[in-house]
């Protein structure tokens, strides 16, 4: 389908790691014109890199960029992506909310200057508007910071599609309809679909899986850096997309007999409820592993820090040590060294009298180290020395080795290698026999196997409450989209 | 050879460095005379300084944002409360002691109030209510200027085998604020806030009651100083904290205190807080004009703090 005519773009065998992290391992990917390619797979599978890559945010380790034939990798950055008609609708949004919808049009289409700039960024955004999502109630006039998240995703929308001097010859849509509402995700796959007939190209990244199969030509399904299934749309189904995108899992998990005893027999140590609408409770048991599944952002770091903070509302019976998932922003204190950052969670283990005793608390960090096989040859250097799996194993020694009895884990496996993955899973059964709680919220569905019982989280909401017994990945994942998807 | 090394990638040295170089250029070009006299007028005026740079150091440690801009204000009003109270008694002089801690006790508690219950920034929240603290001062005792007991001045000018008591006493005052900040869960957790607070919170750090402790601790330090400053120098006068509202910040800086938070040092202020005195000191013998010596003075501050941030980064 692709073949015949020359792609519009072409990427091949791209290739780009984040230290230790290789979010992209060769993909090879091309995009006829009048095609629309949905991109799909679990977070974290490189979706939102690979779209970086394409729209010049970020330069590739190795391989090929073309765009209209012509080969571009060397100097690939944003402005020649914008020269060669390649847009992108970010996911998160790239408006800058100070500036009205005209001035932020102006931005990205330099060929609207001189005197009258103002009147033609207008007349540019504003028809645009009508044309993609007719009664949006939007004025070019209004600064972008007061519009709300779904108007403002229209706008950033319609000024992907907006052609000055360069045709929008591929508009890259990130995830665009998460932010709107049925009615107005309705009228933008249908401008896709107006867009590809009149000879352009788009590729859409979504998670409901039913606005791709219904918008796309072609399907690339991702998984772990690569393309692992591209076919025809015609060729997938709803099944067909999730078992591509889903992975069978190795370790074996515990007996689902024994998972049923727990919840018969132990006490409750956690019982709390995200403020979502029409949520089920979480409900956590003493020795118990609880998964907090779902798509990526879903509440369910809220929910744990919640637990953490013993707020009003939660029956938290227990002290809680949390394992960070963001290590920048939630875990590591970059200006100490490994020691001290896995000491931090326990130091009133180390007082005598009032005074913190430093050598028993190097003891305790050098004795982690041991158990944890952290890699580095002195447990006194800096922990930014370490690479970021190592990090985090520092960050799982502070939380294992506190006296907490409820440990929390906000995705922690980030960065951290297969075998490292298998001694923290034994570790948590271990550490679970002698009586600790864990949650754990994960987005890798092979984790979820590990625990005893898993609720899955959907915009903020607890939707679906699954014993290990009736756990599957089918489940877990229809309950993570939308009915309507 | 490695212990010479050590001590210089230890980020308060340079300090030290810098007192020990102005003070032995001044004698330098004085041929040692009065050598002595700068160094004994180095150590009382630097023990004032290290008095409110500790509890400066603290806040600065806690990150990003964080000063205490009231302290020439609370030393104002500690002290000229302090004296009016006391009137000049001797039998009054721990009860103007205590009233002086008292009030920057609730200078803390006020500052902290406002930066956390009405979330002003602290650089405002403290900066503002200076001007109340300092207008309190001024209504207090219409600017007169009570002398202070006659036993505090002796205090405040006594010298043991040459060195002024009031050095000594802070040199204690030092080191325990030494071990307040690298041996107990409070300092530990002052050091963590500053590096990073949501990861000092998730990591079981009480972060807010540090906060509230360290501005307290601030305050509290700048009454004392107010206290024994205006013992030292014949009463309380208004504009008594002025100077001290940069070189609170201009000591723990150069004492190799990260302005970004998350890391600090004790020793520094001691080794800054002479070098501050000593460079004007240094600039007055070799007879400087006034526009000489405060340039001469901004670029050397600025010498020494990119000596030792430069040390610092790379270790």
């Amino acid at each position: 389908m692709a073949d015949d005519a020359t792609p519009v773009v072409r990427l091949d065998g791209v290739e780009k790691s984040f230290g230790a992290v290789h979010a992209l391992t060769g993909v090879t990917l091309a995009l006829a014109p009048g095609q629309c390619l949905g991109l799909v797979g679990h977070n974290g599978a490189g979706k939102s890199t690979l779209m970086n890559v394409l729209s010049g945010n970020l330069a590739p380790d190795a391989g090929r960029i073309e765009v209209g034939g012509t080969d571009l990798t060397r100097g690939y950055a944003p402005h020649v992506a914008l020269a060669h008609g390649v847009r992108c609708v970010y996911q998160e949004g790239s408006l800058c909310p100070n500036l009205t919808v005209a001035e932020n049009a102006r931005i990205s289409h330099k060929a609207i200057s001189g005197p009258g700039w103002r009147r033609r960024a207008r007349a540019l955004i504003g028809g645009r508007l009508d044309e993609i999502f007719p009664g949006h109630g939007i004025s070019s006039d209004d600064i972008v910071g007061d519009l709300s998240i779904a108007r403002r995703q229209m706008v950033e929308i319609a000024r992907a599609f907006a052609e000055t001097d360069t045709p929008a010859r591929v508009v890259i849509l990130d995830e665009p309809t998460s932010s709107l509402d049925s009615v107005a995700a309705g009228k933008l796959l249908a401008h896709v679909r107006r867009h590809v007939e009149g000879g352009g190209a788009c590729v859409l990244i979504s998670h409901l899986l039913g606005e791709i199969l219904d918008t796309a030509d072609r399907i690339a399904v991702m998984r772990d850096g690569g393309v692992v299934a591209l076919d025809a749309a015609t060729a997938f189904d709803r099944g067909k997309l999730v078992a591509a995108m889903g992975s069978v899992a190795e370790a074996a998990p515990r007996e689902t007999a024994q998972t049923a005893a727990i919840r018969d027999h132990a006490p409750v140590v956690v019982e709390a409820s995200p403020p979502g609408p029409d949520s089920l409770a979480l409900t956590a048991h003493r020795g118990e592993v609880v998964g907090l599944a779902g798509l990526s952002g879903q509440g369910q770091t809220e929910l744990l820090v919640q637990i953490f903070d013993h707020r009003p509302g939660t029956v938290v019976d227990g002290e809680v040590a949390m394992v960070a998932g963001d290590r920048q922003s939630d875990g590591v204190f970059p200006l100490w060294s490994i020691a001290e950052n896995i000491a931090i969670g326990s130091l009133r283990q180390f007082l005598s009298g009032p005074l913190l005793d430093h050598g028993r608390a190097r003891a305790f960090a050098e004795e982690w180290r041991g158990r944890i096989g952290i890699r580095t040859p002195d447990i006194g250097n800096p922990i930014l020395s370490l690479s970021g799996g190592n990090q985090q194993k520092a960050l799982f020694a502070r939380a294992l080795g506190s006296t907490a009895a409820i440990i929390a884990m906000d995705d922690p496996m980030r960065g951290v290698d297969v075998g490292t993955k298998q001694e923290v899973y034994a570790m948590i059964r271990a550490e679970t026999a002698k009586g600790r709680t864990f949650l754990w919220y994960t987005t890798e569905m092979d984790e979820l196997v590990h625990c005893d019982h898993v609720y899955v989280f959907r915009e903020g909401a607890i939707v679906a409450d699954l014993a290990r017994a009736e756990m599957t990945e089918e489940r877990v994942l229809h309950a993570s989209f939308r009915e309507d998807a | 050879m490695t212990a010479t090394l050590n001590l210089l990638k230890q980020p308060w040295v340079w300090a030290w460095v810098g007192a020990l170089g102005v003070w032995g250029a001044t004698a330098a070009f004085t041929g040692g005379q009065g050598a002595g006299e700068v160094l004994r007028a180095a150590l009382t005026f630097g023990a004032f300084y290290v008095i409110v740079a500790l509890g400066q150091m603290f806040v600065v440690t806690l990150g990003p944002g964080n000063v205490d801009l009231s302290i020439p204000a609370c030393m104002t009003l500690a002290g000229t409360v302090a004296m009016k109270t006391m009137a000049g008694a001797a039998a009054m002089i721990p009860v103007g002691l205590l009233i002086a801690l008292g009030i920057g006790l609730v200078v803390g508690t006020v500052n902290y109030a406002l930066i956390r219950l009405l979330r002003i920034p602290p650089i405002i929240a403290t900066l503002s209510s200076s001007f109340i603290y300092q207008s309190a001062a001024i209504w207090w005792n219409r600017g007169l200027r009570v002398k202070p007991p006659a036993a505090l001045a002796d205090f405040t000018t006594a010298k043991i085998a040459g060195v002024p008591v009031i050095a000594l006493c802070v040199a204690v005052l030092a080191v325990a604020g030494h071990v307040l900040l690298t041996r107990t869960l409070y300092g530990r957790g002052v050091v963590a806030i500053g590096q990073n607070p949501r990861a000092a919170h998730l990591a079981g750090v009480g972060v807010e009651r540090i906060r509230a402790a360290t501005y307290i601790l601030s305050a509290t330090l700048a009454g004392l100083c107010g206290y024994l400053l205006a013992g030292f120098s014949g009463g309380a006068a208004l504009n008594m904290g002025e100077e001290y509202l940069l070189s609170s910040i201009a000591v723990v800086v150069i004492g190799g205190t990260s302005v970004a938070g998350g890391f600090a040092n004790v020793p520094g202020l001691w080794g800054a807080a002479l070098f501050l005195f000593l460079l004007v000191t240094m600039l007055n013998t070799f007879g400087a004009g006034a526009g000489v010596r405060m340039v001469l003075t901004g670029l050397i501050i600025i010498g020494v703090i990119v000596a030792a941030s430069g040390t610092r980064r790379r270790t």
